[in-house]
């Protein structure tokens, strides 16, 4: 746990001694705001909750959570740190952990600096704040998955760059798992139980299913599981790194 | 005490490692000579356990680095190759993550912290940012990120590469007295580090071993070794009766400097009568030496595959 804790420090230093965290934080709420007021129709509804708002999370996740584990594993092996930090008395679970929470943590930040907005709904009317607790849950557990995503693939290069591309291109495909377009190219090659499976797999539906309010453990489930596969995946490509 | 036993590692169809076996006991300090990409680094990653090896073991304080290896890290400091860290954080950040990950606390580990930064002068830049300090200094930051927990084996890959004289100096005199009770490896492709500081050096190039043996065995093999040289003026008489002695085998004279070079036959002493024949010619001596051997050249031959 010392180890763990160790890292997701010294990874959290790395974040907020570089623009980094600032740039992020600060994208991220204008964004936020910017398409939950304009795209999201927030005051046209005319309905107190937030879903104007969870609405285009999955969105900026798609590009700024990349953004943001892309560094994790391809810098240290760009600068050799890598080899410091594997020399260490740490397992390779503890380092990807450490680094996954740091990077986990730094959303949920950002999350918690949206809270104007919850106390604007809260002053226009009366919205079900239960509800709105689902959906930063859900918002939550979706950034955790996609961190997982990015942090399995930045163990793949060297290069940020690489890491951020393959992470958004990986994300976008799980976000639109259960859309049409995925799904009619996957029953042409697969069979229709696998095609239900693969819908399945849509970080979408069960985000928007947590958004609604409707907490059905499947959904906090499937996310949890999402963030285990990814790392353990991620651990594993670390392992066949130092044999290979 | 670090053991390897037919350590072998490949990328590919290269064999960067190659069966190599080799023994670090305490209070000696092992030199790993080689020319650029005889494998030093490999080994020594495979050594830390970055690496894992293609076949082979390798154990560290008597715990295998691929079976046990937390325990073999505990009990091993290691400075890879070209020094690297974080630059984004300051000396002391990085001095503190590394002691937090390595679970050290509380006052023991305060007084740890100043007494390494003390012994590796550290406390100038304490606040400043890795990226902004110049080479010695960073380097001196893996020196003590190694050192930090008291390890008692230490891996040391090119420690002093890039330092200046002085640093360099410095870092020797440091590796030297932590020597006493640890077992420390190494890797290096200055000669004169491996006179100054090893009391043993494996030679490997092609990721084999080529030698090992001490640095004055090492010299026992070069052809300077008991040689003697001088320069005199006007020596070309005596060369010719130098030449004559029965001890010895060969008379080289440097055409520049006309500095004169007496090689003996094997297991042969010719300082004596080289001596008396100069002394007798009553020629003035600016300045004479019997030859130790030069590693130099001993390098050269057992990594270019000459026999010896």
């Amino acid at each position: 746990m010392n180890a763990v804790l160790a890292i997701m420090r010294r990874e959290l230093r790395s974040y907020f001694v570089t623009p980094l965290a600032y740039v992020f934080i600060v994208i991220f709420l204008l964004l936020a705001a910017a398409l939950t007021f304009y795209v999201g129709d927030f005051y046209e509804r005319g309905l107190a909750d937030l879903q104007p708002f969870f609405r285009f999370h999955p969105w900026l996740y798609l590009f700024l959570v990349p953004a943001l584990s892309m560094r994790l594993w391809a810098e240290e092996r760009k600068s050799g740190t890598l080899e410091l930090l594997l020399t260490l008395p740490v397992t390779l679970t503890q380092a990807m952990l450490g680094k996954f929470l740091a990077a986990w943590l730094f959303v949920a930040l950002a999350l918690v600096l949206t809270f104007p907005i919850w106390l604007t709904v809260n002053y226009l009317g009366n919205p079900d704040n239960g509800v709105i607790l689902a959906g930063y849950l859900g918002s939550l557990l979706m950034a955790g998955a996609f961190i997982a995503v990015g942090c399995c693939l930045s163990t793949l290069t060297r290069s940020q760059v690489v890491a951020f591309i393959l992470t958004a291109a990986v994300c976008f495909m799980l976000l639109l798992a259960g859309q049409p377009i995925i799904l009619e190219a996957a029953s042409s090659v697969l069979p229709q139980s696998l095609v239900n499976a693969v819908a399945d797999l849509s970080f979408l539906q069960h985000f928007q299913a947590i958004a609604r309010g409707v907490l059905d453990l499947r959904d906090v489930v499937y996310f949890l599981i999402s963030i285990v596969v990814w790392l353990t995946a991620g651990v594993w490509l670390l392992d066949l790194g130092r044999a290979r | 005490m670090i053991e390897a036993e037919q350590l072998t590692r490949r990328y590919g169809s290269l064999v960067a490692v190659d069966a190599l076996s080799l023994r670090a006991e305490p209070g000696k300090v092992l030199g790993l000579l080689g020319p650029n990409g005889a494998g030093k680094t490999t080994a020594m990653r495979m050594i830390a356990g970055f690496l894992a090896p293609t076949s082979g073991r390798v154990s560290v304080c008597g715990y295998d680095v691929q079976r046990q290896p937390l325990k073999a890290k505990r009990s091993l400091g290691y400075l890879p190759e070209g020094a690297p860290c974080y630059g984004e954080l300051t000396v002391r950040e990085s001095l503190d993550f590394v002691a937090r990950a390595r679970a050290l606390k509380g006052e023991a580990a305060f007084r740890r912290l100043d007494e390494v930064v003390e012994r590796l002068q550290l406390e100038a830049v304490l606040e400043q940012n890795l990226d902004t300090l110049s080479k010695g200094f960073r380097r001196r930051v893996g020196l003590a990120q190694a050192i930090l927990h008291d390890p008692p084996v230490l891996i040391l890959d090119e420690p002093t590469d890039g330092l200046d004289p002085n640093q360099k100096h410095e870092v020797r005199d440091l590796i030297d007295a932590m020597a006493r009770n640890r077992t420390i490896i190494i890797s290096t492709h200055l000669l004169e580090e491996v006179g100054a500081l090893c009391s043993r050096v494996v030679i490997i190039a092609g990721g084999k071993l080529l030698a090992d043996a001490t640095p004055a065995e090492l010299e026992a093999r070069s052809r300077y070794h008991g040689a003697v040289s001088f320069s005199a003026s006007g020596a070309g008489a005596a060369r010719a009766m130098i030449a004559h002695l029965p001890q010895v085998s060969n008379v080289e004279v440097d055409p520049t400097s006309g500095r004169m070079t007496v090689f003996p036959h094997p297991g042969e002493a010719i300082l004596d009568p080289v001596q008396n024949i100069l002394r007798e010619q009553g020629l003035a001596v600016h300045e004479l030496q019997l030859e130790r051997g030069r590693l130099d050249e001993v390098f050269r031959r057992i990594t270019t595959g000459e026999r010896l």
